[in-house]
């Protein structure tokens, strides 16, 4: 692990050795149901940000005033709150997207990202670094989001943002899209072949494997053997 | 013995510290295609029968072959019956061998049928041969297991079960994504949980759907459409499909649907010989039948004045579709499916339940087996958990039974 405790670190660490989805394996169900564009993505990426940031800053700033025993009740009101601002800010000023998120960003709230951080990291440090925290956190979420938009969006439509890179058949092009990569089942496959290109490229992020296989017994060493 | 001699000459190679150390699984796939293996069990065995792997997987390939060469017949057939009605021949390189040696397009001619339903089967079957065992060779390689007789089952069985047209990179694709994501990644053969072969077409059917379904993809022959059997009746009714083809008829084989699954009487035939040799659980195929029969005489009975599926017989769906096809080879995968006696009569039998069910009741998708196979192949460890237990609870009581008494 690098160092989690400079801004750098806190803002890097998330993205690639210690990434939320690809390492924690949280934020999940979100990343199925948005990713099938590239734009989605990255507006859910910037929304989950947004609300990681400020709700672990504002939980660090009244950390040390809460009785340990409804802290979660206020984390999530917090949490709430914020994502209810998220969500009129998106549909001022992105009507159209905020549409197609439909309900994701309402569901912010349960991701387990946010409260995850407010209960591991900013209950135990300061506003400043858990504002960092939140900011690094939400950024690999959204790294992993836009990779998997990047892949559903180009194999799915044969474009990027929106902007053809592939002209499919019905076009007048050559490229015949694959159905597959616009139902949410395929961001599965995604985040799973991603995971493993990080792990190989990473091999320290592997668990270690929950039992051996054990080797077959030798006849000298069997019970009962004569 | 040339090639005996050969092979021992290269071998030192293949060996640790040689030059090609990497490819010995190569080298191991090549040896034992020609020769018996000379390893020899070196731990305590439990010899019950002299079959393995090896012998099991030719086997099956080999009991696909009656459904294979009377799919390569009937893909013709159909074909040059449609051109007979005055649809195109597809142009191209075909077109050339067909001509050169059938010489024309007579639906009478069984080997004119025969070479024009070959010049669609043999590309396919070759693409998923080729880009499937790159993906198994290369995967043995890096993980240091041998190359598997497995895959000549994937492949035949993965050839078998796609409509005439489709592309050959739809091909390669959908091969690709059964053996890397269906097996590989799960670390071969044994360790894979869905059946690699319905993966790939699983695949297929959700990537591709215009080309893997619908009217027009079952006769290569230019402009033709026509619909399976099983969307005539969910269209018609039971009526109209017996008005085209009578029962017999569909037994036979002789009506569209993916190359290998129309006969029928091929399928079982194969199937025979597979419950003949043992290499296909007789319980997994009568659980299947049965669950499928009882489903199916539930919906006759149900009834239903909008959705004429609900009135298809038993005998019907046996016949068209891919059920026969599905019962016979795919859901008696013995890696994919329950591994218990009983067990695998509840596996068959959630089959057969399932696949009437999306037949029937869900208008999205007129063929059901496909996904109600996969559907089965994740149940099965959990159908197997349960017997398990239900065994060890059984024979407790016997053990205890003293204490039975005292609580009650």
């Amino acid at each position: 692990m690098a160092k989690t405790d400079t801004a750098r670190g806190l803002l890097i660490t998330p993205i690639f050795q210690n990434n939320p989805i690809a390492l924690q394996i949280l934020g999940i169900c979100s990343a199925l149901a948005v990713t099938n564009s590239m734009s989605t993505s990255l507006v859910m990426g910037l929304a989950v940000i947004a609300v990681t940031a400020f709700s672990n800053m504002f939980v660090s700033l009244i950390r040390n005033h809460m009785p340990s025993s409804i802290r979660i009740i206020i984390q999530m009101t917090i949490i709430a709150s914020l994502v209810i601002v998220v969500d009129q800010l998106l549909r001022a000023f992105a009507y159209d997207l905020s549409k197609q998120l439909s309900v994701f960003v309402g569901l912010i709230i349960t991701n387990c990202i946010v409260m995850g951080r407010a209960e591991a990291y900013a209950m135990q440090n300061g506003p400043v670094l858990s504002f960092l925290d939140g900011v690094g956190n939400g950024l690999g979420y959204t790294f992993i989001l836009l990779a998997v938009g990047f892949f559903r969006e180009l194999l799915g439509s044969g474009s990027v943002f929106g902007m053809t890179i592939m002209p499919t058949i019905n076009n007048g092009g050559w490229y015949v899209p694959n159905g597959l990569m616009l139902l949410p089942p395929s961001a599965f496959f995604v985040i799973g072949l991603l995971i493993w290109a990080i792990r190989s490229l990473s091999p320290q992020q592997v668990e270690t494997s929950e039992f051996r296989i054990t080797t077959n017994t030798k006849p000298h060493t069997a019970q009962g053997s004569v | 013995m040339g090639i005996r001699r050969l092979l021992d000459n290269i071998e030192p190679h293949f060996h640790e510290g040689g030059k090609y150390q990497r490819f010995y699984a190569l080298y191991e796939a090549v040896d034992t295609i020609f020769y018996a293996p000379g390893h020899v069990t070196g731990s305590t065995s439990h010899v019950r029968d002299g079959i393995d792997l090896k012998r099991i997987m030719i086997t099956v390939w080999m009991c696909t072959f009656p459904a294979m060469f009377f799919g390569m017949y009937n893909v013709g057939l159909q074909a040059n019956v449609a051109i007979a009605d005055n649809y195109g021949a597809l142009a191209g390189w075909r077109e050339a061998v067909v001509m050169a040696l059938a010489g024309g397009h007579d639906p009478g001619s069984i080997w004119g049928n025969f070479v024009l339903g070959a010049t669609w089967f043999i590309p396919i079957y070759a693409v998923t041969f080729i880009v499937g065992g790159f993906w198994e060779v290369l995967f043995a390689i890096r993980r240091g297991h041998e190359v598997n007789e497995g895959f000549f089952v994937t492949s035949v069985l993965f050839a078998l079960i796609l409509p005439a047209t489709v592309p050959l990179w739809q091909v390669a694709l959908g091969i690709t994504f059964g053996v890397v994501i269906g097996k590989e990644v799960f670390g071969g053969t044994g360790k894979n949980f869905l059946n690699p072969a319905l993966t790939g077409r699983a695949f297929l059917y959700f990537a591709y759907p215009a080309q893997l379904s619908g009217d027009s993809v079952w006769v290569p022959a230019d402009g033709y459409t026509g619909a399976t059997a099983l969307s005539t009746v969910a269209q018609g009714g039971i009526d109209q499909l017996m008005a085209q083809t009578p029962w017999f008829n569909a037994f036979l084989g002789f009506i569209q649907g993916s190359i290998g699954e129309t006969s029928t009487l091929m399928i079982l035939l194969g199937g025979l010989i597979m419950i003949w040799t043992r290499v296909a659980s007789w319980r997994i195929i009568l659980g299947v039948f049965l669950g499928m029969v009882a489903t199916a005489t539930l919906f006759n009975l149900i009834g239903s004045d909008t959705n004429p599926m609900f009135a298809l017989p038993w005998y019907w769906h046996l016949v068209i579709g891919g059920f026969a096809f599905g019962m016979i080879f795919m859901a008696t995968d013995p890696v994919s499916a329950s591994m218990t006696n009983t067990g695998k009569l509840i596996f068959g039998a959630l089959i057969g339940f399932m696949t009437v069910l999306i037949r029937v009741a869900n208008p999205a998708f007129p063929e059901g087996i496909m996904l109600a196979i996969l559907f089965a192949n994740l149940f099965a460890p959990l159908i197997d958990h349960f017997i398990v237990q239900a065994n060890i609870k059984r024979r407790q009581k016997r053990l205890m039974p003293s204490r039975d008494k005292e609580v009650a």
